[in-house]
């Protein structure tokens, strides 16, 4: 191979393949960054509610008469919806998952004040939560009808019993080896509260937060003036649905106003705007740059071909044949690509440790790299392969002109 | 001589059109990518209020957890119980003083045929319009005896007052609101501070609240906060009361102090008081009373979202790429003109006639580039706005305007300039008539 004369011809024009490489090597720390913050944006849209999304809709009920009843209409408002034909169950809460908004408690395992205590989000429901999110109950039993009682605003109360997520039961308690079912636990320090069942997931209603897996559904009934319904529906009637039940609540009752109807999908695109337009900038910046490099490398390749035209044209003369001469072009382009290449190696490890320091980012995954690297050299071929092309078309008669 | 080193720009970027288009292609593309994202971070870091942000303080004291701080490491809570709140504006301690906090409320058309709707209220103090520069397009703001007398009067936005009376003068009509008759006293002219600095809890680039209600108004009606509300201590039985009696924090405190001394004495007036609270039993922590000014503040609630640190920060690696990209053409022009420079050595040009040269070929390039840009930070923040539509906010984060007009073509040409060091360098160390001797 011709590797000895590559080398030392791009030893003779160090600057110019030095610009190539340092560009290859911050292009790489970009990218591999740029995957690496978009793989972990990915991941985290990825997680389920543990709701049975594709069927839910929501929407919030805001009484506004003074003196009006409030218990009234929020419980002919779910009879209507209950009965409504291809309604599967609906309820009226506080929250719902993605929702960015409700409310949280500690869980002890100790009375007291000053014990150390386990975050969750609380959702207010009835009987028919679980039905309605569609989470699969994995232990001990729902909540009986006559034990969901009203919150009453005068008493503090905590509820009595509790149904639990799986990954909240973990964090309670981590060693248990049989059922949790039976369990108590105390809230606002001294208030006891049985764990009469657990489902298999349920998302507290903030997606950013650290125990966004940890929630409690609680029998106890809210009756504030603005309140959030969730309906489940039967498969593939839920955007026919929406309009008619809006139409029907709105005829039934002036007395109080519908607001932001939307699908559960919607919700969950809401709730991730920020994410999904972090990873639609990113490979756009990704994309960009890549072809920035790209047509960089052309450009520099085509200028060191016409450059060398006379070279090229003596050594055609010479003997060399036209593949010899492409081969000459793609080497040393894949030599300067690998410099960039392993010094973007360096740097792009550099600036995710940084990242993962200043913005708590996830470390990167150990294919990540490769694969920019992987992707670089076939850049770099792929734009020096056109000028390499002319080069070995300059015919060996150039040789014998003078310029 | 200016002017004839314009023309051997402009001959020498006609001679290379397709690496000429490069350059400046590039140039633009990395100013676009930087600018879009500066001018992100410029309008949220921006300072809402300039004139008087020094003299704004945000108040917090600390009433939380004797066995845990607030936030770590010992961050006092940033809002403020009822008790405290309403102490502190009744000391009148400042030179202005606001509490606050936001509330949901319905309001009815007066026509019929309009349907009821919910709007973001603001339940505040008299002097909220004075301390923060309100703006009033009608009437005024209300004084403090409507806040004693709990009296039912409303200041609308110029959006809500455009919403209900068509934009005309709206002072002196009543506006049923939650089923309830207010008097309307005044309406704002435009008035968006980016950020919502005044209450930085939720929505922080969001619009401001659309009516303005008397404090005691709103306690009157038992309204809880829809921000945020914490508690650190369980809410004992009896209702609103005993909400108000609680150690929970829900309302946002602001003092204006013209002078370093006037701070000085408000804190140790908040020192005294917690003090004093301490005796009656509250407040188990150390002291730990803060005054944060309104860029302070802001700073203290991170305003500016971390993915845009993190995007500038790539924005500008990008910008470094297209600038060795830049380098890179420019060097390749360089070395096909050794000839020509080479000649004009040897014809006596000095260096710092060729460094004239190049710089002033880069300068067009440069500029170029930058108008290039501010075409791609258009269509760059216009891309943001499109991929955040469902944001009501975003229209305010993605204007441009003359700064940032401005800043893009300095940039491109400082840019452009940096660029044209290195190939400048090497031109000037082409010895003269080297490269003559070949022919």
């Amino acid at each position: 191979m011709e590797l000895g004369p590559i080398w030392r011809a791009i030893l003779r024009n160090k600057g110019g393949f030095l610009l190539i490489a340092l560009q290859i090597a911050v292009t790489m720390a970009i990218m591999v960054n740029a995957i690496a913050i978009m793989q972990e944006r990915a991941t985290q849209m990825a997680r389920p509610t543990g709701m049975d999304e594709a069927n839910i809709f929501v929407y919030s009920g805001t009484t506004f008469v003074p003196d009006i009843d409030k218990k009234n209409v929020i419980t002919e408002d779910l009879e209507m919806i209950r009965n409504y034909p291809g309604v599967v169950d609906a309820i009226a809460t506080n929250s719902y998952p993605l929702r960015d908004g409700g409310s949280s408690r500690g869980l002890q395992l100790q009375p007291g004040a000053g014990e150390d205590s386990i975050p969750t989000a609380i959702y207010y429901v009835d009987e028919h939560a679980i039905d309605t999110l569609g989470t699969q109950l994995i232990e001990g039993e729902n909540f009986a009808p006559n034990q969901v009682v009203w919150n009453d605003p005068e008493l503090n109360t905590s509820p009595p019993t509790g149904v639990i997520s799986k990954a909240l039961a973990d964090a309670l308690f981590p060693d248990a080896t049989d059922s949790i079912v039976g369990k108590t636990v105390y809230m606002n320090n001294d208030d006891p509260v049985e764990i009469i069942g657990v489902v298999e997931r349920l998302q507290a209603a903030w997606k950013g937060w650290e125990s966004v897996e940890q929630s409690m559904l609680v029998p106890l009934r809210l009756d504030s003036d603005r309140m959030h319904y969730v309906v489940r529906t039967e498969p593939g009637s839920r955007e026919r649905l929406m309009p008619e039940i809006e139409d029907m609540l709105a005829q039934s009752n002036k007395n109080r106003i519908i607001e932001n109807m939307r699908t559960m999908d919607e919700v969950r695109h809401r709730a991730y705007l920020g994410d999904s337009g972090m990873i639609k900038m990113l490979s756009f910046i990704v994309v960009l740059l890549t072809g920035i490099t790209g047509f960089g490398i052309v450009g520099l390749a085509s200028f060191s071909v016409s450059r060398r035209t006379r070279q090229i044209g003596v050594r055609r003369a010479l003997g060399a044949s036209k593949p010899a001469i492409l081969r000459y072009f793609m080497i040393e382009n894949f030599i300067v690509s690998s410099v960039g290449i392993i010094a973007g190696a360096i740097l792009a490890i550099g600036l995710n440790m940084f990242m993962v320091q200043a913005f708590s980012l996830t470390p990167l995954s150990w294919y990540v790299i490769p694969l920019a690297m992987l992707i670089l050299w076939i850049v770099g071929q792929a734009a020096v392969a056109g000028p390499a092309r002319r080069a070995s078309n300059i015919t060996p008669a150039i040789a014998t002109r003078s310029i | 001589m200016f002017r004839y080193y314009l023309k051997l720009g402009a001959l020498s970027i006609r001679a290379n059109p397709a690496l000429s288009t490069l350059m400046v292609a590039a140039i633009g593309i990395g100013i676009g990518a930087c600018m879009t994202i500066v001018t992100i971070n410029y309008i949220m870091a921006g300072n809402p209020i300039p004139h008087k942000s020094d003299q704004l303080f945000h108040v917090q004291v600390d009433n939380w957890d004797p066995t845990q701080p607030y936030e770590e490491p010992n961050e006092p809570p940033e809002q403020m119980t009822y008790l405290d709140a309403t102490a502190l504006h009744a000391a009148g301690r400042a030179h202005r003083q606001v509490i606050g906090y936001k509330t949901m409320r319905v309001i009815e058309p007066a026509d019929e045929d309009s349907t009821p709707f919910q709007i973001e209220a603001r339940a505040t103090t008299a002097d909220f319009f004075s301390m923060f520069d309100v703006p009033f397009a009608y009437g005024s703001g209300w004084d403090k005896s409507a806040d004693d007398a709990v009296e039912r009067v409303a200041v609308l936005t110029a959006v809500l007052n455009e919403q209900l009376f068509g934009g005309e003068n709206s002072v002196g009509k009543n506006l049923v609101v939650n089923g309830e008759s207010y008097q309307i006293i005044g309406v704002l002219a435009k008035w968006t501070p980016i950020p919502k600095f005044y209450d930085l809890n939720n929505n922080t680039y969001g619009h401001p609240a659309q009516m303005f209600m008397p404090f005691s108004v709103a306690i009157a009606r038992e309204l809880y906060s829809s921000g945020n509300t914490n508690c650190w201590k369980p809410v004992g039985d009896g209702g609103f009361e005993a909400f108000l009696a609680s150690e929970c924090i829900w309302f946002q405190m602001w003092v204006e102090l013209q002078n370093e001394s006037e701070k000085e004495a408000y804190l140790q007036f908040l020192d005294a008081y917690v003090t004093e609270q301490k005796a009656l039993g509250r407040f188990p922590r150390p002291l730990n009373n803060r005054l944060s000014n309104v860029e302070e503040w802001m700073d203290i609630n991170e305003v500016v979202d971390e993915d845009v640190g993190v995007l500038l920060g790539l924005a500008i690696l990008f910008l470094i790429v297209c600038l060795l990209n830049t380098i890179g053409l420019l060097l390749a022009k360089v070395m096909r003109r050794t000839k020509d420079t080479s000649l004009r050595r040897a014809l006596g040009a000095h260096r710092a006639a060729l460094v004239y040269q190049y710089v002033i070929e880069a300068g067009m390039i440069g500029i170029a580039g930058g108008l290039l840009g501010i075409v791609f930070t258009w269509l760059g923040l216009r891309g943001i706005e499109n991929l955040y539509n469902e944001y009501d906010f975003i229209e305010n984060l993605v204007e441009m305007d003359w700064v940032i007009v401005m800043a893009a073509v300095g940039l491109a040409i400082v840019s452009a300039l940096a660029a044209a060091l290195y190939p400048t360098w090497r031109a000037c160390n082409i010895t003269p008539a080297s490269q003559l001797r070949i022919q």
